[in-house]
């Protein structure tokens, strides 16, 4: 640890004294970690409590989005996906299963490859997860002619949930890192609370903490940009066009914070060619008469909402680890039952 | 999802561009981003999110290291 990183920690400790417990929840599964593999939470006061949000994508993916693919996949239908779902639970398999018997589920890096596959299997559905840094390239995909079943989400909306939670009183946010890169820190100003966006190095994770208290001291609720060197204040104009020539905004529901209004992003019925959940309405429809979520003692949920640690969980290192992940925040490397394993 | 990358573009095709990485070169979607070879960027799902200097690439290679 640099000299800076001391100093930095010890006008965390200095602040720390004249407050109560205080409440800070890091909104992104990089930046969460950072906290854990460096130890930061070891670093600060006893009334200094880091808590991780729903800032891992995989995690806060419904359930039943995750059923419909593999509904899909059931069907022949050939997917493609990002690596982190493949061992995402399913009520009846997970795809990770359905790969095993043969169904056609391929892992992407880029929506690109997706498009590359295309060309072997033209029925191929993307499954769109993430919020808005991973939305312009499935945006741009569709452009190009894939088919995509869209789960994206806006992220600033489920900020919203949070900061007027009656569970949870959060006296300051650490912002999204790359979320904040496309959609800028202008957007931020409507939550009445102390926000920092920063980078994610060990550093930039302290310097953010001590940023926060110096504003929760001084009653000021305002976004500090620390990681301008990427985040600018209007964000990537581009990308956002793109994002909203695609889709439109839709009601969505999180893993844990349930239906939040406006949170979602929909295929425009302009694109509906591509869009999956028309293509194959009839399969949907068939599959919702008998479509019963799988019940688990899991604890996810209350989990992205910060209300319980994974320690809480009776799945926990138990039944539930990284290669049988019962849950989706063991799914993930950002996932908080993830990180939480890996780094204990 | 926040994990990103730090590449130099070389050269430039329309929407893709070979982009150096650490030594690497590989194919990355420009299309996000208003850009001239020699220019750096950070990619995240291969494509080029955001511009960046080559200041603020150092900054953050040595965070990197550190």
């Amino acid at each position: 640890m640099t000299l800076n990183s001391k100093q930095i920690v010890l006008e965390i400790k200095r602040l720390a004294q004249n407050m109560g417990e205080i409440l800070i929840m890091e909104l992104c599964g990089t930046h969460s970690q950072t906290v854990a593999k460096y130890g930061l939470k070891q670093l600060l006061p006893k009334n200094i409590n880091l808590i991780s949000g729903p800032g891992c994508p995989i995690c806060v993916t419904d359930q039943y989005d995750i059923d419909v693919i593999i509904e899909l996949a059931k069907n022949d239908i050939p997917i493609a996906i990002y690596g982190d779902a493949l061992s995402l639970p399913g009520s009846s398999a997970s795809l990770e299963e359905l790969k095993q018997q043969s169904k056609q589920i391929f892992v992407i890096y880029s929506t690109p490859d997706a498009l590359k596959l295309q060309k072997d299997y033209p029925n191929i559905v993307f499954f769109g997860i993430g919020f808005e840094t991973t939305t312009p390239m499935t945006a741009w995909a569709i452009k190009q002619g894939l088919t995509v079943y869209s789960s994206h989400k806006l992220f600033p909306p489920a900020m919203n949930v949070l900061a007027s939670s009656r569970d949870l009183k959060i006296d300051g946010f650490i912002n999204p890192g790359h979320v904040s890169a496309i959609i800028g820190t202008k957007i931020f100003q409507q939550f009445k609370l102390p926000q920092v966006v920063t980078g994610f190095e060990p550093n930039d994770v302290l310097l953010a903490i001590k940023t926060l208290l110096q504003m929760i001291t001084n009653n000021k609720h305002q976004v500090i940009n620390l990681y301008n060197r990427l985040v600018k204040e209007s964000g990537n104009v581009k990308a956002n066009d793109l994002i909203y020539e695609v889709f439109e905004i839709s009601n969505a529901r999180w893993r844990g914070l349930g239906e939040i209004p406006n949170s979602g992003l929909k295929i425009k019925e302009k694109f509906r060619k591509q869009d999956a959940e028309y293509i194959y309405r009839d399969i949907i429809k068939k599959f919702q008469q008998n479509y019963a979520p799988r019940k688990s003692a899991c604890i996810c949920g209350e989990i992205l909402q910060g209300i319980k640690k994974p320690i809480d969980c009776p799945l926990f290192k138990k039944k539930c680890s990284p290669t049988n992940p019962q849950g989706a925040c063991m799914v993930s490397v950002e996932g908080t039952c993830r990180i939480s394993y890996d780094h204990k | 999802m926040c994990l990103a990358i730090i590449g130099k573009i070389k050269k430039i095709t329309k929407e893709i561009s070979i982009v150096d990485i650490n030594g690497i070169e590989k194919e990355i979607n420009t299309s996000l981003v208003d850009i001239k070879i020699g220019d750096f960027v950070m990619i995240h799902a291969g494509f080029a999110i955001e511009k960046i200097t080559q200041q603020e690439a150092t900054e953050i290679k040595n965070d990197f290291k550190q």
